[in-house]
């Protein structure tokens, strides 16, 4: 089996795992946030008061949906960057 | 074939234990402000060293092997790229995968334990995700933790003879688990129950945070297997250099 195959088999099994959860569980709120924790801390101790804030949160669910995907596409941008040069170099290694 | 259709099975079995789960959680890093100062400064000051080891570790190999320069961009690169992929969970909520572990098998974990604090640091600072005072509770579980786990995990694997395909899975997707498993802890410690102590607590952010990582943990093995099946076709050299392929060609 070649690279590729075997990859996009690997491929497919991340995305059942990330789909199947939206079928199955039709009905849940896929929450991001760290809430739940939030709330297990506050039923262990109800008087606890986060002693720090973030200096800076974005101003809407767009802005920090906007700076998710920044950081996906910057990283995302290299990889396929780099694998796509070690590739060529290969290749044109083999052709000499 | 035969050991490909196993495989398969064997997937399915597990997807099958995960879609039966009743189970609503959270999970991900320790908000800003959610540990109490000591336990902050406790965790900070457990991580420091371990930046400074990584700092000399990195620039060993930027010294010695220049040409592996872009290769250490790659891995933090793909730990940047997966801590930014929120992926629904069979849990009902959301978690992201590390990343850490490909990283920690190419070029050891104290040199992630630098790539995943600056991760975590701009997503702290950018996203108010995770938080600066629990950046060192942060980086010894997803950065100390994960890195150290994986990269035992992975040489204990290739010891027993496994094959570098599944080491790399196990090594990345228990890396992965056992750095929500130290969250979990973390908070434990922080936050005992009155009645029954840390254990009771324990138990309580372990449903929170372990359970919906399982499925995570997965995707983040599956992951760094197709980047290193990638590697493995493009890098040879490399490779062989970290010796992690032996020169022989295979």
């Amino acid at each position: 089996m070649s690279t590729l195959h075997k990859n996009l088999v690997l491929i497919f099994f991340v995305l059942v795992l990330a789909i199947a959860p939206l079928i199955t569980r039709g009905g849940a709120e896929f929450g991001g946030a760290d809430g739940q924790a939030e709330k297990v801390i506050t039923e262990i101790s109800p008087n606890y008061e986060p002693w720090f804030n973030s200096l800076w949160e974005p101003p809407s669910g767009e802005i920090e949906s906007l700076l998710f995907a920044v950081q996906a596409a910057a990283g995302s941008g290299f990889v396929c960057y780099y694998l796509g040069y070690m590739k060529g170099k290969k290749k044109r290694q083999e052709g000499n | 074939m035969i050991y490909r259709n196993k495989v398969a099975l064997v997937m399915l079995y597990i997807l099958g234990v995960f879609l039966i789960l009743p189970q609503n959680a959270y999970a991900m890093h320790i908000m800003e402000g959610f540990l109490p100062l000591n336990w902050a400064g406790f965790w900070l000051s457990l991580v420091v060293p371990f930046w400074f080891m990584g700092i000399r570790s990195i620039q060993r190999t930027v010294k010695s092997a220049p040409n592996l320069k872009m290769l250490l961009g790659l891995a933090g690169a793909f730990a940047f790229v997966l801590s930014a992929l929120k992926i629904p969970s069979v849990t009902g909520s959301c978690s992201h995968p590390t990343g850490v572990g490909l990283g920690a098998i190419l070029f050891g974990p104290s040199a992630m334990s630098v790539l995943g604090g600056i991760v975590l640091l701009f997503q702290a600072i950018l996203l108010a995700h995770g938080g600066l005072s629990t950046l060192g509770a942060n980086t010894f579980s997803m950065a100390v933790v994960g890195p150290f786990a994986a990269y035992a995990i992975y040489k204990a694997a290739k010891k027993l003879g496994a094959p570098l395909q599944l080491a790399v899975f196990l090594a990345a997707a228990l890396g992965d688990l056992l750095t929500y498993a130290t969250t979990a802890l973390q908070l434990a410690l922080a936050f005992p129950a009155q009645y029954g102590g840390i254990l009771v607590s324990l138990t309580k952010f372990m449903g929170v945070f372990a359970v919906t990582q399982i499925p995570l943990a997965i995707s983040e093995g599956l992951l760094t297997v197709i980047v290193f099946n990638l590697l493995t076709a493009y890098n040879k050299h490399e490779l062989q250099e970290l010796s992690i392929l032996s020169q022989e060609v295979r």
